[in-house]
């Protein structure tokens, strides 16, 4: 044994995977299926847990956070959904016109920021549009231990509704479904105000509707620790800037459409990630001088933190100024 | 290599002892000639062949006897094994772990037949030949943690994770140093580390939590912590403090080489997949001052860390009061030559005692 603590490795252990099939859901989203390459069978994960998948975008490789949304109890096959952001920088879109059945491609061990309270005698699932990932594999892992749950969905439009006529058919008196284009909207006050003691709430959405779970679950005297949310943002492009890392005495520029992290790797320094997506608190990085403004993006730093200019989460984080020194 | 089981106990006429063989793997917690707190954590993936740290639960030859002081800790008091409500998923991710590293890791002693949930297990050792439905409890002829721990050296803990927090919420605890499962079920991190002297203000807990917090599927993580037990107990709990506090006056110059022991825990962590917890492994390997004595840097440095660890630290863990007998014992093997660094014996290389 030695005796220095070790350092964070990079993202979680990997697996290589064949890809099995390819399933437009509609427009915007497409299901991806994986085996694993060596035959074998997947470790088991649970509900809420997510992948992180690697692209080879010709030699630029895009690493992009999905929630894994089979069922955990069918160790043959992991899958993802992925809706296509033609505003993003890429990675979806890479999926959708680039990846097709029997490519090989690289994903991590399941990675969990958004587990089930298993002490929870209710789970009471909120979901809007692609945000229904994880809630597919929280409800199959239930539906396995009996489990009491009801889910409501809001979807812009039938048409864009994925996964839709399946849980209303599997589960037609426990899923709610609302569309927006028939000013449908989930009445929240009075679904909270109707759940008995032990209720768990889970939201996974756009972030004004995570904000407004959390708000008005608050206003109604519910704990924070029953109300539970997941939101994975998308590095945002902006001004290129340049960045001394002090440690492996190199300068990098981080360009216009890719995060911090990603300079920082492409650079051929090692950075500890989990999530790539502001929540898991892996990348976190000491400010060792700065001159000018952190755009902070991340849920992880406090306020206290985000204000101090001591540390900023690469992942999804910038910065405008003059110059920026970071401990890496 | 077939493992010979010693047929031994950990009480009344405490007949455990350690073949040259254990005395070689003994996991000696000091890397250096001091000691402090640290979050000396790293990867739990093998070791050097033999050791202790090879296989993901190590097996060895007091086995079948810790097994059997287990059960008897357990029919006397059986609040030493507790599982809250929530954890009975977290019971089964534990009891998969351990049978499947174990029919993995040792083949010859242990096997694991599924067929879809139908499992059957075999633990050759014990003599068990069980087949049971994976994920219904009513099968085993007890809950999933409780039926595998049975079988398992060392203490577990069954942590949930919620909060940014984890919890004791489960766990089998009969081999501890001085600290009770019972006393602790439902404590967080922090409040269950609360008695811990020095390490709380050295920020040692908020780093370690974040740690083990991120610990994945597929990388579990390791470390090892150490106290002192006079005479060979497994049992050193609080609830019987009354029967084991009172040996530590009975050392005596003529007798410490044989009844003081070195207690050393190999604390493992692994992230268990179906529930997200995280299980806490604490595994015991004692050895008696005579016998660590034969490894001439052992020898000298066990001396060295004794005579300098902070009064604090002697304190907390409960040989303040016999410090000197052990150092007058102890400087008989430290001849002031300097040792190699880390915590393998180096016999073949290190110097015999000068002395």
């Amino acid at each position: 044994m030695s005796a220095a603590p070790q350092k964070a490795k990079p993202g979680a252990e990997k697996i290589a995977v064949n890809v099995t099939a390819v399933v437009p859901l509609n427009d915007l989203v497409t299901r991806f299926e994986f085996q694993r390459s060596d035959g074998d069978l997947f470790p088991p994960f649970s509900g809420g847990a997510h992948t992180v998948v690697t692209m080879d975008d010709n030699g630029r490789h895009r690493l992009n956070p999905y929630s894994l949304m089979s069922d955990p109890a069918d160790l043959t096959t992991y899958a993802i959904s992925v809706r296509r952001d033609d505003e993003g920088r890429g990675g979806s879109l890479f999926m959708h016109r680039n990846v097709s059945v029997g490519d090989r491609m690289t994903i991590t061990y399941p990675v969990n920021l958004f587990s089930l309270d298993l002490r929870a005698r209710k789970h009471v699932f909120l979901a809007g549009g692609i945000g229904i990932t994880p809630f597919m594999a929280m409800i199959a892992q239930l539906e396995h231990s009996n489990g009491n749950w009801e889910l409501h969905y809001a979807c812009r439009t039938p048409a864009l509704g994925t996964y839709v006529d399946e849980l209303r058919y599997k589960y037609p008196n426990k899923v709610h479904i609302y569309y927006d284009d028939q000013n449908q909207a989930i009445r929240l006050e009075d679904l909270l105000d109707g759940q008995p003691l032990g209720t768990n709430i889970y939201v996974c959405g756009p972030k004004g509707m995570i904000d407004w779970v959390h708000a008005t679950a608050s206003a109604a005297g519910w704990p924070d620790a029953n109300v539970h949310s997941e939101e994975f943002l998308a590095p945002q492009p902006g001004e290129p800037f340049e960045v001394r890392l002090c440690k492996s005495d190199k300068t990098i520029t981080v360009g216009e459409h890719e995060s911090l992290l990603e300079a920082i790797e492409r650079a051929g320094v090692e950075a500890p990630f989990l999530c790539r997506g502001g929540s898991c608190g892996q990348c976190e990085t000491n400010v060792v001088s700065h001159d000018g403004t952190f755009v902070h993006r991340d849920h992880w730093l406090t306020e206290d933190q985000h204000a101090s200019g001591e540390k900023i989460m690469p992942c999804v984080s910038r910065f405008a100024g003059k110059s920026l020194e970071l401990d890496r | 290599m077939t493992i010979q089981f010693n047929d031994e106990t950990f009480r009344d006429d405490y007949s455990f002892h350690n073949s040259d063989w254990a005395i070689k793997r003994f996991p000696f917690p000091f890397h250096e000639d001091s000691y402090m707190y640290a979050v000396n954590m790293e990867q739990h993936r093998g070791g050097p062949e033999g050791s202790v740290y090879e296989k993901r639960f190590d097996v060895d030859e007091h086995y079948i006897s810790e097994m059997r002081d287990r059960a008897m800790v357990l029919a006397d008091d059986p609040l030493r094994c507790q599982s809250l409500p929530h954890m009975t998923l977290a019971g089964w991710d534990l009891l998969e772990l351990i049978m499947v590293s174990k029919s993995e890791d040792y083949p010859d002693l242990f096997e694991l037949h599924r067929d879809g949930d139908t499992w059957r297990w075999i633990n050759k050792p014990l003599g068990i030949d069980d087949t049971f439905t994976f994920l219904d409890e009513t099968t085993l002829p007890y809950g999933p943690m409780e039926y595998i721990t049975r079988q398992t050296q060392g203490d577990f803990c069954v942590l949930d994770q919620r909060d940014g927090n984890l919890w004791m919420d489960a766990g089998t605890v009969t081999t501890q140093a001085d600290w009770s499962l019972d006393f602790d079920i439902g404590m967080n991190f922090f409040e269950w580390h609360a008695p811990v002297p020095l390490a709380h203000e050295k920020g040692i807990f908020e780093r370690a939590l974040k740690f083990l917090l991120n610990i994945q599927q597929g990388a579990p993580a390791r470390r090892l912590n150490w106290t002192m037990t006079v005479n060979p107990l497994l049992d050193t709990s609080p609830e019987n403090y009354h029967k084991w506090g009172v040996q530590k006056t009975t050392l005596t110059p003529e007798n410490i080489g044989a009844k003081q022991h070195l207690r050393v825990e190999l604390q493992t962590f692994f992230r268990l997949p179906r529930s997200n917890g995280l299980v806490f492994p604490i595994r015991c390997y004692l050895c008696s001052f005579q016998d660590l004595m034969t490894m001439p840097k052992w020898g000298r440095r066990l001396h060295r860390v004794v005579r300098d660890l902070p009064v604090e630290l002697a304190t907390y863990k409960g040989f303040i009061d016999n410090r000197p007998m052990m150092l007058d014992y102890l400087s008989q093997f430290d001849d002031g030559l300097p040792t190699s660094p880390g915590i393998f014996p180096d016999f073949d290389t290190e110097p015999a005692l000068q002395k």
